[in-house]
């Protein structure tokens, strides 16, 4: 690991003002930050520590939501009793991630934050745009079997590994943010996330010394919320594919994991083939959802995966029946 | 992906050494680091507490497992200096030779391990499940968020994040239930 030196920081616009200097970055839980600096992948040269602030509270708001402060653990906010019963799309996504002992520690806003779990990123003697801007993807004609499927460019296909981060889309959560001079602002996932084009080291829309303050939850939406994901063995391990739903007769919300470089959610694909049965649905759903997918050969098997998991997802809502 | 403690690179000046305190096993330490230096390697390189273990040192294994003020996390993936004034428990905090804990004396009974390298690891992250489970918190297997109950498929499922090479997870299963069901025994009235 390179050398840095470290700081705590008091206040939220201490902790923005603190990591202006090119090179510091801020640590929450760690547990993807110390992995890539161990690798020599992310090279902070100053660490300001956002442990002693005070952003670890679960609030109403006015308007009956939620407010999460940044650093609420993942665990908690899996186990907050009213994100148990009103937003339970998000405690199964989160309870669906990692392990007891990463969620621990694992903070909201670093979650959110986490990088991309692309095989060649975390390889340092192979290309990758992401981690050295302008020495090519390995992935694009390596192995791809756990890569997104649309979104991507031709400079990077990575898909975004949180389950938490599907069900915030799905949810239609904003994250709340401070820069450096103290102005606050409010974005939404998709107005957080940028897509790769040709700078695929370019992940999010947040200005140096941004930080994350927390994550907004609207009202409750009423219905059955269901995450459901797949991956190679039953625990531990990150999504091949990933539904984040919310159903309510014939009212849907669909959002999709481990398909895309960010959260992949197109409301007009939700109203259509309502009336018919879920393998018909799910398939018109998928369809429209994934106009213009570029999947590889490797993992071309995700389209129909997703099909199958939606029509899973749409069955058990129907009280199990096809 | 080193097994020793870190070495910085040849072309790095050390960072200025911190002052930090923490209590491990009830005792308090106060150690001059490296802000590299992380919560594992202070325990075993600095504080010689070589019970817990290294295994992968990137948070894919569950060896470094410790209980921190309570609740179970990663040693591997934490700065030392991130937790300065917290209790840390560690294998060599739960029991003696004399004297096992509970569980420790259940591992043995139910032949829980056999090179026992992921033991420590997978002693502190069964403490840190147990306490979760007690305390309502669900995991994936959960039927109903609300309804939290002791099954061998949470067990399971609270232990994924510990692996075992020797794969003695059905006996650690065992041992993990015995001592449950010795807690509600000693809680019943
Ligand atoms: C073995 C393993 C398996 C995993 N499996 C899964 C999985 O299945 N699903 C899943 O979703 N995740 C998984 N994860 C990832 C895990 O969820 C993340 O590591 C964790 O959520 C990151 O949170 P953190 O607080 O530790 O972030 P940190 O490591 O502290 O930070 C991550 C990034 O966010 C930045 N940051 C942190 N907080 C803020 C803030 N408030 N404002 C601005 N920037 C900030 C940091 O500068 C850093 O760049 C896994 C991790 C491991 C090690
Ligand atoms: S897909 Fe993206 S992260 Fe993976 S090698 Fe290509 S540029 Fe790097
Ligand atoms: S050594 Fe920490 S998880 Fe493997
Ligand atoms: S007992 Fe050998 S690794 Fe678990």
């Amino acid at each position: 690991m390179r050398a840095f030196t470290y700081e705590r920081a008091r206040t939220p616009q201490a902790a923005s003002h603190a990591t202006l200097p090119a090179g510091a970055k801020f640590i929450a839980g760690g547990t993807n930050l110390l992995d890539l600096m161990k690798l020599d992948i992310e090279r902070p040269t100053h660490l300001v520590d956002l442990g002693d602030l005070n952003l670890r509270a679960i609030t109403g708001t006015r308007d009956g939501g939620l407010h999460v402060g940044a650093l609420v653990t993942n665990t908690e906010l899996a186990s907050h009793p009213r994100v148990k019963t009103e937003y339970g799309v998000l405690s199964r996504a989160i309870l669906a991630g990692a392990s007891g002992q990463i969620r621990n520690k694992a903070t909201t806003g670093g979650n959110l934050l986490q990088r991309a779990r692309c095989p060649y990123f975390y390889d340092t003697n192979l290309p990758c745009n992401k981690r050295e801007p302008g020495s090519g993807c390995a992935a694009l004609t390596g192995l791809s079997r756990p890569l997104a499927v649309i979104g991507t460019s031709d400079a990077c296909i990575a898909q975004h590994p949180s389950d938490m981060a599907v069900a915030l889309r799905v949810l239609d959560a904003t994250v709340n943010t401070v820069r450096p001079d103290g102005r606050e602002r409010a974005l939404t996932l998709d107005g957080l996330y940028r897509l790769p084009g040709d700078t695929p080291h370019l992940e999010t829309t947040l200005e140096p010394g941004e930080l994350i303050t927390g994550v907004t939850l609207p009202p409750p939406v009423a219905g059955t919320h269901v995450y459901r994901k797949v991956r190679d063995r039953a625990s531990y391990a990150f999504a091949l594919v990933s539904v984040a739903a919310i159903l309510n007769g014939k009212a849907a919300r669909f959002a999709f994991g481990g398909v895309a470089p960010r959260p992949w959610r197109v409301e007009e694909a939700e109203g259509v083939s309502v009336d018919t049965a879920p393998g018909r649905r799910a398939s018109a759903v998928i369809d429209r959802a994934f106009e213009g997918a570029r999947p590889t050969a490797q993992n071309a098997f995700k389209l129909p995966l997703l099909r199958g998991t939606l029509t899973a997802v749409l069955e058990s809502a129907h009280g199990g029946q096809a | 992906m080193s097994q020793t403690s870190p070495t910085p690179k040849p072309s790095d000046a050390d960072p200025p050494a911190l002052a930090v305190s923490l209590t491990v096993n009830g005792t308090r330490h106060d150690v001059t680091l490296d802000p590299r230096v992380t919560l594992l390697d202070a325990l075993r390189e600095h504080l010689h507490l070589t019970g817990t273990k290294k295994g992968c040192d990137h948070g894919q294994c569950g060896a470094c497992t410790v209980l921190v003020d309570g609740t179970r996390i990663l040693s591997c993936l934490t700065l030392t200096v991130m937790h300065a004034g917290q209790h840390v428990t560690t294998v060599e905090g739960l029991g003696t030779p004399d004297a096992l804990h509970p569980l420790q004396a259940a591992f043995v009974q139910h032949d829980a391990f056999q090179c026992g390298y992921c033991t420590p690891g997978q002693l502190c992250s069964s403490l840190g499940a147990l306490d979760e489970l007690a305390r309502g918190v669900p995991s994936h297997v959960t039927a109903d968020l609300n309804d939290v109950t002791f099954s061998a498929d949470e067990v399971r499922e609270r232990l994924s994040g510990n692996l075992c090479r020797c794969a003695a997870y059905p006996n650690i299963i065992a041992a993990v239930t015995d001592v449950h069901a010795a807690q509600g025994a000693q809680a019943a009235p």
